[in-house]
């Protein structure tokens, strides 16, 4: 720094924030107006805490929302901003999207995911347990892999291991269900039994794990694909809706071949 | 038999039987269109056309039959679909921006295939069954006859131009999607397939909607 560096005084810019507000599961939620003076660069997650830093000097209930990495990896902190999943940019989470990316005076919806599979806990928190319960069905290898093994043990091509790897990009954030008309949660599910499919570890399980997981998908308020690719546009790991084709593969597959059918 | 109602009763079972009922109503699609196209050969074509089928009568009533199941599937499977989405997702967005991130062509599949169902009963009562079971005019050629003194009527010759204007929408969509949903995506042939969709799905509406058009504009 040089030492006749004048610090300017920071440009904010000012937002109307609509707020969900929802004080559980069974209550009518209704959207409170905050007109907030913010720095540009500050995510949307900072606003929201200076927000409710406000909320709690004048002893009221802050907004409750959730985040943890602050990062976009984890995929705790799904809101919804002016109707997009994650806000209007592609590829990030909330906690990527600076308000720089906002004019002033813009007016902000800021809601939660909305889908039947995903109530509202309090205000911004929804209940994402169906994913959980989809995980629990099959996303997973049932055996201990033990130490590693030579590179050449298993072989793998790099086209496999690579598109193995973007599906595992997934980070359950729950953005798809909240992107898609019908609540579908075909592109998360479709992610978990690609990243296995695709790869060698995966094969013993692959016509069950699929079935199993969609089986639960179906029991958990879901809705079905129609096809519209919402779901790819907000993901913000960019997750491709070619791994919804590879499920629906494995699945018919798994109905013709699978040794281990009901009859 | 358990495997089967399992399967049919899956989210991705109800959307096969979606795309399956689909693809084989877009190959009846294309053999009318190919009957209909013989009404530009003329009066005497069209009506040779006709006899033929009339020769294979039965034939065509087993063909019927199918037909009619397969649009009973289809438009079952539809509704049925149509009924837990709607539940999947009671609550909207303040702010819609679907628009955004998805076509019209994939949100109206359920519109559009509900006004395609509607011109589906009035086709079946008007022109269906004066072909089948009216008393048919007394000129050289009453095939064609019935249909030009329809499409003579404007208001009728309208229903089906915007209609067939819904059916391109809907097909548009459908094609591809169908691909789609068989678990066919692939960069390679992707981009093809949506391509072939949108041609088939303009020549479709165009090619049926020119022939009220045809009438419409006086055409003998």
């Amino acid at each position: 720094m040089s030492s006749n560096h004048t610090c300017q005084p920071e440009r904010l810019v000012t937002l109307k924030l609509k707020i969900w507000r929802q004080e559980n599961k069974n209550a009518k939620g209704h959207f409170d107006e905050f007109n907030q003076k913010v720095s540009p660069d500050s995510s949307i997650l900072e606003m929201l805490d200076e927000v409710n830093n406000k909320l709690e000097a004048e002893g009221k209930t802050p907004i409750a929302f959730e985040s943890d990495c602050r990062e976009g990896i984890c995929g705790t902190c799904g809101l919804a901003v002016n109707g997009h999943p994650h806000g209007p940019l592609p590829k990030i989470a909330t906690c990527q999207l600076h308000m720089r990316n906002f004019k002033d005076g813009e007016t902000l919806y800021i809601e939660p995911f909305r889908a039947a599979a995903f109530p509202v806990i309090k205000d911004l928190i929804i209940d994402r347990t169906g994913f959980d319960k989809i995980q629990q069905a099959g996303g997973y290898t049932s055996f201990n892999t033990g130490s590693a093994p030579d590179a050449s043990a298993i072989l793998i091509s790099k086209k496999s291991a690579d598109l193995s790897l973007d599906a595992a990009e997934c980070i359950g954030c729950g953005a798809c269900v909240a992107a898609c008309k019908n609540s579908s949660a075909m592109l998360f599910v479709s992610a978990k039994v690609s990243q296995f499919a695709l790869l060698p570890q995966g094969q013993p399980e692959r016509y069950d794990r699929v079935q199993a997981m969609v089986k639960v998908m179906d029991e958990n308020a879901f809705g079905s694909c129609t096809n519209t690719y919402a779901c790819e546009a907000e993901c913000p790991k960019g997750i491709s809706v070619s791994n919804i084709a590879r499920m629906n593969r494995d699945y018919f597959m798994a109905k013709l071949v699978n040794e281990k059918v009901e009859v | 038999m358990r495997w089967f109602t399992d399967f049919t009763n899956s989210s991705l079972g109800k959307k096969f039987i979606m795309a399956l009922t689909g693809i084989l109503l877009m190959m009846f699609l294309i053999v009318h269109f190919i009957g209909n196209m013989m009404l530009y050969f003329g009066p005497a074509a069209f009506q040779k056309y006709v006899e033929t089928l009339e020769v294979v009568k039965p034939l065509v009533r087993v063909i019927e039959i199918i037909l009619a199941l397969i649009f009973i599937f289809h438009i079952y499977n539809g509704v049925r679909l149509w009924w837990i989405n709607k539940k999947a997702n009671p609550e909207k967005y303040a702010v819609d921006a679907s628009r955004e991130n998805s076509d019209v062509f994939s949100r109206s599949m359920a519109i559009t295939g509900s006004i395609i169902f509607i011109f589906l009963a009035v086709h079946l009562s008007t022109f269906w069954y004066s072909f089948n079971f009216g008393t048919h005019p007394e000129t050289e050629y009453p095939f064609y006859t019935i249909v030009s003194d329809w499409f003579r009527i404007p208001y009728y010759s309208i229903i089906y131009i915007i209609s067939m204007g819904f059916l391109g929408f809907h097909l548009n969509h459908a094609f591809q999607s169908a691909f789609q949903t068989f678990g066919l995506n692939h960069k390679k042939y992707t981009p093809l397939i949506k391509i072939v969709g949108t041609i088939f799905a303009l020549i479709m509406a165009l090619g049926f909607a020119s022939i009220p058009i045809y009438f419409l504009m006086g055409g003998k």
